[in-house]
């Protein structure tokens, strides 16, 4: 299967040829570029896919593939960093997802995008994140996975500060870099220290479940935990700075500064499971060497969930609802490894993860695109802008509803067969935990459908509304454009009929197949908790009137806090610059300036000073050095008379 | 007084009075080599110089080794050599004086710095 390298390659070629060409080609010519290339590894990645599944399965389980490796750095026999394609299921699920999403995303761009400076570079950016995620999702190594890891970050970075001219969006690339990239920090001392232990970098070994390989990562201890507990849960650092965990979720609402689609390809679809795909992918080491680090995610997972659900309940923003929104599910996501053991009907945990980051991949990539459509047509991205919008934009209104009611958990469509799967998983782990996941899963539906009314329906669209960037082209909002809208029909039929894929036969936690069983209890009671969400948030919302003004007038400090999200950008904001800039940043810069550089500084001027008194000596005056030379002689002459 | 005179005209002159005759001529030489700025001046001075060496060889000879002509010799050639070294030394001096229209040493700073 070699032929899968095309599909790392010809991304990044098309990144390398756009980003060369850039505005020496017309913008039609560089979006059909890169949109083609996309469909072309779309088309072959499917094709993987189908070969993969029908052709790989030895004795009932699939079997892990190396496509291709090439050893690329080699420091000695242990040391030595390859770069290859690795194909699991989880990898082929993955590249699915992402070429689909990223397909669809660069024909939506060719609408959403059209008249935009620097569109030839947007879609260069485009094919250097497909060509970074796929190289992540395929890595056959750990060391692999970092690199492409940071360049999945580098191209979030700049498609977030797309708009380079506006400060918010600069600001909003740094922040989600540094906070990225700080909890990477983590992830590399996660890295050095698995392999340190084990030996190795490459997967194959790590997940292979062979005690040996952790036997010394196991028996050293260090604070009570074992090193092996250390590395995993350092490494989880790493996937939750990428995957919004709190308390490194901070970035992901200001990332929505970034082009909607950008939004949907990169902040909901794909790179930001990129940290549940890391667990998912370390899933064997976590789950028996380590339960204690799988449960720890399991409750961050969980209070993340809880967390930025209920501030999603209360942002107007409506690209920060479904921010905060991608949050929650990614914790569910995260929920689901947590709870989940190993093989059969324990590991339903794991099977349903990856099948909520297939499914929510699918319905979350469609709202962003959906509120991008919204977006295009009022110019606005404030809920009161907005409103009765179903008259005028017919598509968007039906395929937005369909994704709601995907994300909200009502059947057939597919996010409640997933989302099903990781609430009973999560009742089998403890009660509690299914109980909270429940209420969450209702608050879900109660906060998209609040999105849903106060979009297309609620008060009358009143066209005068003039925004920021307004540059108004009539004043009824319409209808997008062919290339956006079939984008949004094609996600929504996958929403409608991805439930029904039997997932647990192609990917399990050990690569068993496994039939999927809904628990009718576990599922009644989440339709009904949703239900529920969705006749609230329809009493509210769905005409315009004063209940949602009381109510927040009636939970006044709650409510300010929720939209304030909760001040945890304060707080990162004061330790940062009030505690870390001033106690710690200034003092090694004093440091850095008085001693370091000092010593350098003295270095050099003593020696100009000696340079400068030796000087004098030089006069070229032969009379003054013959004095000297007298004196001279005369000293030694009185020596040897007198001394000796 | 009276016994220099009489060893003078009697031709037994005393070591002392030669090298102490050298001696004096070879401080007036450094005298004049560190403090005379004229050119030709220092000239002048190092051929004292070279001179009180001249008498110091042939006095040396004549007490310490009679009969033997090393010091004589050395005298001679130092005398060939000092009236070369004076051509050589007064034709830079000229070829100076042209370019500078001075034979002041102070002046002669043009290839410094």
């Amino acid at each position: 299967m070699q032929y899968t390298l095309l599909i790392l390659a010809l991304p990044l070629l098309s990144f390398a040829v756009l980003g060369l060409v850039d505005a020496k080609w017309k913008p039609k010519v560089a979006g059909t570029i890169g949109t083609t290339i996309l469909g072309i590894i779309t088309i072959l990645s499917y094709f993987a896919a189908w070969q993969y599944f029908t052709q790989y399965k030895v004795d009932g389980v699939y079997q892990k593939v190396i496509a291709f490796d090439y050893e690329w750095l080699r420091f000695n026999d242990l040391l030595h960093i390859n770069l290859g394609i690795l194909l699991d299921p989880i990898s082929v699920m993955m590249m699915i997802v992402i070429t689909t999403v990223s397909f669809m995303v660069n024909l939506y761009s060719l609408g959403y995008m059209k008249g935009e400076k620097g569109f030839q570079r947007y879609y260069a950016f485009l094919s250097l994140f497909a060509f970074s995620m796929l190289g992540l999702v395929m890595a056959t190594n750990i060391f692999q996975m970092y690199i492409f890891w940071e360049l999945v970050g580098v191209s979030s970075y700049l498609l977030i500060g797309f708009y380079y001219t506006r400060p918010a969006a600069v600001a909003a690339a740094k922040k989600a870099f540094i906070v990225t990239r700080f909890a990477d920090l983590f992830f590399l001392i996660g890295i050095l220290l698995l392999s340190y232990f084990t030996k190795t970098f490459d997967f194959g070994i790590l997940t292979s479940s062979n005690a040996n390989v952790f036997a010394e990562a196991t028996s050293k201890t260090f604070m009570g935990f074992s090193m092996l507990s250390w590395a995993m849960a350092l490494i989880f650092i790493g996937g939750a700075g990428k995957s919004a965990m709190f308390p490194l979720h901070i970035w992901l609402p200001d990332a929505m500064e970034g082009p909607t689609p950008v939004s949907a390809l990169i902040h909901a679809a794909t790179m930001v499971v990129a940290g549940v795909f890391l667990v998912a992918r370390l899933f064997p080491v976590y789950v028996v060497f380590t339960p204690e680090v799988l449960h720890g995610i399991a409750y961050v997972g969980a209070f993340t969930a809880l967390f930025s659900a209920i501030i999603a309940c209360v942002q107007t923003d409506i690209k920060r609802v479904l921010a905060f929104s991608t949050i929650s599910q990614i914790g569910f996501m995260m929920v689901g490894l947590g709870v989940s053991g190993y093989g059969g009907h324990e590991g339903v945990g794991y099977m349903s993860s990856m099948f909520h980051l297939f499914t929510h991949a699918f319905f979350k990539s469609l709202l962003f695109l959906g509120a991008g459509s919204v977006i295009h047509a009022v110019h606005s991205n404030e809920m009161k802008d907005m409103g009765g919008l179903r008259k005028y934009m017919p598509i968007t209104n039906w395929t937005f509803l369909i994704a709601c009611l995907a994300i909200a958990g009502i059947p057939p469509f597919s996010g409640f067969f997933s989302k099903d799967e990781i609430l009973s998983a999560s009742y089998s782990f403890s009660p509690a935990m299914g109980g909270i996941m429940t209420f969450i899963a209702g608050l879900t539906a109660f906060y998209m459908f609040r999105l849903y009314y106060n979009i297309f329906w609620g008060k009358e669209f009143k066209p005068a509304t003039q925004s920021e960037n307004y540059h108004g082209h009539g004043n009824t909002p319409h209808e997008s454009p062919f290339s956006m809208s079939s984008a949004l029909v094609f996600l929504g039929a996958v929403t409608c009929v991805a439930g029904l894929i039997p997932f647990g036969h192609f990917i399990t936690s050990d690569g068993v197949p496994y039939d999927i069983h809904i628990n009718l209890t576990v599922a009644s009671v989440s339709i009904i908790v949703a239900l529920v969400g969705i006749i609230i948030a329809t009493y509210l919302y769905r005409k315009e009137n004063e209940i949602p003004e009381k109510l927040a007038k009636t939970f006044d400090g709650f409510y300010k806090a929720a939209s304030h999200r909760f001040y945890i950008d304060e707080v990162y904001l004061f330790s940062t610059k009030k505690i870390i800039f001033n106690n710690i940043a200034r003092p090694i810069a004093w440091f850095d300036r008085h001693v370091i550089d000092g010593t350098m500084n003295g270095i050099a001027s003593s020696t100009q000073w000696v340079a400068v008194k030796i000087k004098g000596f030089q006069s070229g005056q032969i009379q003054q050095y013959a004095y000297v030379f007298l004196l001279g002689t005369l000293l030694v002459a009185a020596l040897v008379i007198f001394l000796i | 007084m009276g016994d220099i005179l009489t060893n003078f005209f009697t031709g037994t002159v005393p070591i002392e009075a030669y090298l102490g005759l050298s001696l004096i001529m070879f401080f007036c030489g450094v005298y004049g080599f560190l403090t005379r700025k004229n050119m030709l001046m220092i000239l002048i001075s190092v051929e004292l110089m070279l001179n009180a060496a001249d008498i110091n060889f042939a006095v040396f000879n004549r007490y310490l080794y009679p009969g033997q002509l090393e010091g004589f010799y050395f005298s001679l050639f130092t005398i060939a050599i000092a009236a070369c070294e004076t051509a050589v030394a007064i034709a830079i001096i000229i070829n100076i004086y042209r370019n500078l229209k001075s034979v002041e040493v102070d002046n002669l700073n043009q290839m410094k710095e």
